[in-house]
């Protein structure tokens, strides 16, 4: 009966932090329109064409809707991934401050570029 | 030949359709010849296969771009090693892969157990025939890597420079075997529950299939981490990635499984558990596969949507419906033969493993689906990082950790406290003497968790330590041999059981690795201009020039342009070199107008170079700033606009990037210092050792199964009487 109790109250705390840990994944216009500062973004769209700018410290470019042109401009300082490129598919996390999204150090996912997956047929190892 | 191939493949359906309905009516009816007829059509698959395979790998070979798969991930640039790697790389070449796999495994083990489990074994061939003719339909109708071209490129798109790595040739292929591997204990199980034949006979004829599966996925997973730890130029070894998190699932239910039918064949106990637990593994090795290819979770693997999706999830959805509608039915026969006599003994503790490897699983599968049911519940897609993961997995890996030390000397049934004090006080004392020298000489301390790690898997080593040289001592009073006869003799006599403490001590080594490495590491990104220097650890690192190197890239990816760095490094008076290089493909889009900036646009990979040590690695990756470049690539572009020639396009490339290296400006490096990486790959190591001894025929092995299956049903008729 202990044992059962344990396993309900862990999964329980599981399920709760999960939903107050979890970062939400939001669009170039949505994290525009209506963004918390106490909050942090997973934010997913595309590297506009031309606004890629590698300073000494920090990288920094704008992300714009998957289809569409309202675009966020992001600071972001860590590992550029190898594909990182514009007009790329990202994925990075951070905060918005005084409209400018402040990524968090190491979080910039580029996914692959579509030479690779014509028709989609991607590939998928790593 | 794509239109043979394509035949191969049609018949090959045709065979595995066959195959499903000869065994059942085999079944059925009684008649034998129907059941044997039903093997040989899977044998004759497995044929069918290996043709298609060898079709397409030619095809491969010889560049023939009139073959869509090959035109789309390779191309005659590429080296040898990489086109015959490729294949696996498009959905249409993995799913040909896993039928190859599920064909070899089904027939290798249908041809062992061809004169045993007449009852069970028509079932079991029926599912696997089923199961590959799904993925040969899947093939057949969304994703044939036979289509053609009717106007064949000249050149092919070249296989993604991401995945030209030596590992290419064996993870891929080591997780589907793994993936495919456990098709074989879920089909004899669901034949097992099918004909009501639910005792351990299933689990004895599958036993080594899963644990070949087990450590093929393990040793799968291992060369995922090693190859992220050296090429994607971040230097960790597991992220959390969706496709990771899926590959670890079955594993950890695989791993769970392979402790709890220990149970089952020795106490007649956890058959509805054992049944689940193969189901639930089975299915997440499909979910796995499903993964790698969806695209509906956000990875780094999962690069665009794909066209088998929604018959693929179906398909899951039918197998896990069926399996547990059918675990249902059979409740009645999997009633246990025995009882928990004592929360003090080895199936007790054998079953709070299971939990606790059960847990990890769930922990990890919520994280990964949370994005799917975030979006279901509150309707926002929002996703949980790695500190979310690692908070749950840290404490339950911590208890995994004790278990694994405790399961192996507790005794059957219940313990005496004479019995626990000899298996317990060496390993306690040791412990305590590991814990005291950390505390003493190691800032081991600064985290809590590596420290009950670190002492925790002293205990598990003493444990094993322990078992070894009792084992071995008892051997030699008995036959005289000496120490290291006694101790080889002993193994080889008991592959099951001391093989599985080999892995134990594995799982301990590459714990000592994760959580040295993630409780200690450190990490530095700075720009260096030539000659100047930077201070991690006290490694003093110098960058001290620039390198480029045109169509001689020294990791064999056939990369045209390698640009990278040379650092001195010194420490303590010693002194070496790392060299970091960036490999740059170009862009197939190489313009008349842009003849020359194709070349520095495409793809580009880290090289990483790293010292490996055990106490810590030395690890450094570079990114070159090719800024210095532009205006002379677009002064080049200029004067070479409309040109056709080639050499000439080469021999300015050249230039260019012996420029690069005589007028470096600075680059960004980032180096790190990870304490104890290396026993990661030292642990998993020694666990695929473990694996292959427990998995290694014993010659009288046939004679001793015989006699251990008499044994038990004797003693569990005497614990009856």
């Amino acid at each position: 009966m202990a044992a059962l109790s344990t396993v309900v109250v862990l999964a329980a705390a599981l399920v709760w932090t999960s939903f107050s840990a979890a970062t939400q994944a939001s669009t170039p216009s949505q994290v525009r329109a209506s963004a918390d500062p106490e909050r942090s973004y997973e934010l997913t769209g595309k590297v506009v064409n031309g606004s890629v700018e590698s300073g000494a410290e920090d990288l920094r470019f704008a992300v714009r809707d998957r289809d569409g042109t309202a675009a966020v401009p992001v600071v972001y300082s860590g590992v550029i991934p190898d594909p990182f490129r514009e007009g790329r598919e990202v994925i990075v996390e951070g905060r918005m401050r005084g409209g400018t999204f402040v990524a968090e150090r190491d979080s910039l996912v580029t996914k692959c570029p579509s030479k690779f997956s014509k028709d989609n047929q991607a590939s998928a190892s790593r | 030949m794509a239109a043979v191939g394509s035949a191969c493949l049609l018949v090959g359906l045709l065979a595995a359709l066959y195959a499903v309905g000869s065994a059942l009516y085999g079944a059925r009816t009684g008649r034998r010849q129907w059941v044997v007829s039903s093997r040989r059509a899977m044998y004759a698959l497995a044929g069918l296969t290996v043709g298609a395979t060898a079709i397409i790998q030619a095809a491969y070979y010889r560049s023939d771009f009139s073959f869509a798969l090959v035109a789309e991930n390779s191309s005659t640039t590429t080296p040898l090693f990489y086109k015959l790697t490729a294949l696996w790389s498009s959905q249409a070449g993995s799913l040909l892969l896993w039928v190859l796999l599920l064909s070899l495994f089904s027939s290798a083990v249908l041809f062992s157990t061809r004169r045993r489990h007449r009852e069970i074994a028509p079932y079991a061939t029926a599912v696997l025939a089923g199961l590959a003719a799904v993925f040969a339909s899947l093939m057949l109708v969304y994703a044939s890597p036979f289509e053609v071209l009717v106007n064949p490129p000249v050149e092919g798109s070249g296989l993604n420079p991401l995945l030209r790595h030596p590992a290419m040739m064996i993870h891929p292929t080591m997780l589907y075997s793994g993936y495919v591997g456990f098709s074989v204990p879920f089909a004899f199980a669901v034949g097992a529950l099918i004909t009501r034949r639910t005792g351990a006979d299933w689990i004895r004829s599958t036993r080594r299939y899963t644990l070949i599966a087990w450590t093929f996925l393990g040793f799968g997973i291992m060369l995922g981490a090693l190859w992220s730890y050296s090429e994607l130029g971040w230097g960790g070894y597991w992220a959390w990635d969706p496709v990771e998190n899926a590959s670890l699932m079955p594993w950890l239910t695989g791993t769970a499984f392979l402790h709890s039918i220990m149970v089952q064949e020795r106490r007649g106990m956890l058959k509805v558990w054992n049944a689940s637990l193969i189901v639930a593994t089975f299915v997440l090795a499909l979910l796995g596969t499903f993964l790698v290819r969806s695209g509906i979770l956000e990875s780094i693997h999962a690069f665009g949507a794909s066209t088998i999706g929604t018959p693929f999830l179906i398909f899951i959805g039918v197998v896990l419906a069926g399996s547990v509608a059918l675990i249902l039915s059979r409740l009645g026969d999997l009633r246990t033969e025995a009882r928990l006599d004592s929360l003090l003994s080895r199936e007790a503790f054998f079953l709070l493993n299971n939990l606790v490897l059960v847990g990890i699983c769930f922990v990890i599968f919520w994280g990964t689906f949370f994005p799917l049911i975030s979006e279901a519940v509150t309707g926002t897609r929002a996703s949980v990082g790695p500190p979310w993961f690692n908070r749950y997995s840290t404490p339950l890996v911590l208890v995994l950790v004790l278990l694994s030390g405790v399961g192996p000397v507790i005794a059957w049934r219940r313990v005496t406290a004479s019995s626990l004090r000899r298996a317990f006080l060496v390993p306690v004392a040791a412990t305590a003497v590991t814990l005291v020298a950390l505390l003493l000489f190691t800032s081991a301390a600064e985290s809590t968790a590596s420290l009950i790690m670190f002492c925790l898997v002293a205990f598990v080593i003493s444990v094993v330590g322990q078992e070894f040289a009792r084992g071995a001592a008892g051997r030699r009073t008995m036959t005289g041999e000496g120490r290291v006869a006694a101790l080889f003799g002993l193994v080889a006599r008991n592959r099951r059981r001391y093989g599985g403490y080999i892995v134990h001590v594995g799982i301990a080594l590459l714990i000592v690795g994760v959580a040295g490495s993630s409780a200690f590491p450190e990490q530095r990104d700075v720009r260096l201009a030539p000659g100047q220097s930077m201070e991690l650890e006290g490694y003093r690192l110098t960058y001290r020039e620039a390198t480029a190197r045109i169509l001689d890239d020294r990791s064999g990816t056939g990369a045209p342009i390698t640009l990278g760095a040379i650092i001195d490094v010194e420490k303590d008076g010693e002194r070496f070199q790392l060299s970091p290089s960036r490999n740059y493909f170009g862009s197939n889009a190489a313009s008349a107008e842009r003849p020359v900036a194709g070349f520095f646009e495409g793809e580009a990979t880290s090289e990483v170079d790293l010292r490996w040590g055990l106490s810590h690695d030395l690890w450094s990756a570079v990114r070159p700033d090719l800024g210095v470049l532009d205006e002379a690539v677009r002064d080049a572009d200029r004067r070479f606009a409309g040109a056709e020639f080639r050499e000439a396009q080469g021999l300015v490339v050249a230039a260019l990037a012996e420029r690069y290296r005589r007028q470096a400006p600075p680059a960004q490096f980032r180096t790190l210092v990870s304490p104890l990486v290396a026993w990661i790959w030292i642990g998993g190591g020694v666990m695929l050792l473990g694996a292959l001894t427990a998995l290694w025929p014993t010659p009288d092995g046939r004679q001793r199964r015989v006699r251990s299956l008499y044994a038990a049903r004797v003693g569990r008729e005497l614990s009856r009487a």
